[in-house]
């Protein structure tokens, strides 16, 4: 009796929305507090840590991700409205962005064909498929924006997110010591660098370093996402029309 | 209340950013295009309204738990991960320093050639910047109208 009640609240369970938005939700807030108490550990980022939990949650009950997103899919819709939010911090650079908007822009435009070339050229010379090669492509954008494009462009969204997260991650991580060994003193500059490749795991690692090259990564961060949008299917068809 | 009333405004971008991809068939995502048009409209308002200030800090404050579900999603690629895992792992890696390095040079080089060290007087640029926005503006509508 209690067992074919159990079974059929975990029939219930397993197909109902509720369920992949609780854990979605309980496995953020754990990581996030992990997170914080290691003073903001890029190897610890909190979407590392709870999509770990959650895979690990997933394969352990047999749990296909359709039914996870079922649920989760209401806390994937507000990456929409997100982005469009983008746009106030970007505004409250503005004061910066006149200020250097040259170099800001040849820097942006370069940098930003740069980051798709290399990924694209380097993973098609090591053999990897067409989709996993547009799916690297927009890794160096904040990730609502990189999965959008990743779309757009024949990637796969999802594997997108992840390349950004552990982009970001990386970024964090090797940014500042490259930066450093480069000997770079000025602070826009360097937050600049570390915004466009490392978007917002990067410019959460700049503002622990100076809150002057945190805002110059948010703003590069910023500019870069709409820079990236607007060049990167233009320069995949003009890529794939080498092939 | 507050709340609400940002999110309305956020939502109707995106609304907007959508039929206008759509309509013109252009290759940027919907919301992209809906964060250009709200940038716009705020450089030509000239300040934030306080209810979408309210709803971007409250939705851009855990802008990481949003990308959550979608991590996720990487389990439906473990297969293509291991197959393809040391392409990943190495474009990855050296795409991220490529671009390091290429954008601080390129910044470095262009503030020497210009020499820009931020002193250039702000107030007047600012006039004109937004005056030609407006301008911009203007014509846009009397196209529009032209059009319709």
């Amino acid at each position: 009796m209690a067992k074919e009640n159990l079974t059929e609240i975990w029939v219930y369970l397993s197909a109902s929305p509720l369920t992949g938005l609780t854990i979605t939700l309980m496995a953020y807030s754990f990581a996030h507090r992990i997170y914080q108490a290691s003073n903001s550990n890029p190897l610890l980022h909190p979407v590392l840590v709870s999509a770990t939990l959650l895979i690990s949650f997933l394969l352990l009950t047999n749990t296909s991700y359709e039914d996870y997103f079922t649920g989760s899919q209401y806390i994937h819709f507000i990456l929409g409205p997100a982005t469009v939010a983008l746009a106030i911090p970007m505004y409250q650079q503005m004061s910066k962005i006149k200020k250097l908007w040259l170099p800001i822009m040849v820097t942006m435009i370069s940098g930003v064909c740069v980051a798709a070339i290399s990924s694209i050229f380097i993973s098609r010379f090591l053999g990897a498929s067409l989709e996993t090669q547009m799916s690297l492509a927009p890794k160096s954008v904040t990730a609502p924006v990189a999965m959008g494009i990743s779309e757009k462009i024949g990637g796969l969204p999802s594997l997108t997110a992840a390349l950004v997260v552990i982009t970001g991650i990386l970024g964090a991580i090797m940014g500042t010591k490259i930066l450093h060994l480069l000997k770079l003193k000025d602070h826009s500059i360097k937050g600049i660098a570390m915004g466009i490749t490392a978007h917002g795991i990067g410019t959460a690692r700049a503002f622990q370093v100076s809150s002057e090259m945190g805002a110059f990564s948010g703003l590069a961060m910023a500019l870069a996402t709409f820079t990236t949008a607007f060049i990167l299917p233009y320069l995949v068809k003009w890529i794939g029309s080498y092939y | 209340m507050i709340f609400i009333n940002g999110l309305t405004i956020l939502l109707l971008y995106q609304l907007m950013g959508e039929v206008t991809v759509r309509w013109l068939d252009l290759p940027v995502p919907g919301p992209v295009l809906a964060m250009i048009m709200l940038f716009i409209s705020l450089v030509v308002k000239g300040s934030t309204p306080s209810s979408l200030q309210s709803s971007a800090n409250t939705i851009l404050s855990h802008l990481s738990l949003l990308f959550i579900p979608a991590g996720v999603g990487i389990m439906v690629h473990f297969e293509r991960l291991q197959n393809e895992w040391l392409p990943i792992t190495i474009a990855v890696i050296l795409s991220t320093v490529i671009t390091l390095i290429f954008s601080a040079a390129v910044m470095l080089t262009m503030n020497k050639l210009f020499n820009f060290s931020g002193d250039s007087p702000e107030k007047p640029e600012e006039c004109s910047a937004v005056k030609s926005l407006e301008q911009l503006q203007k014509e846009l509508i009397e196209n529009e109208s032209d059009h319709g």
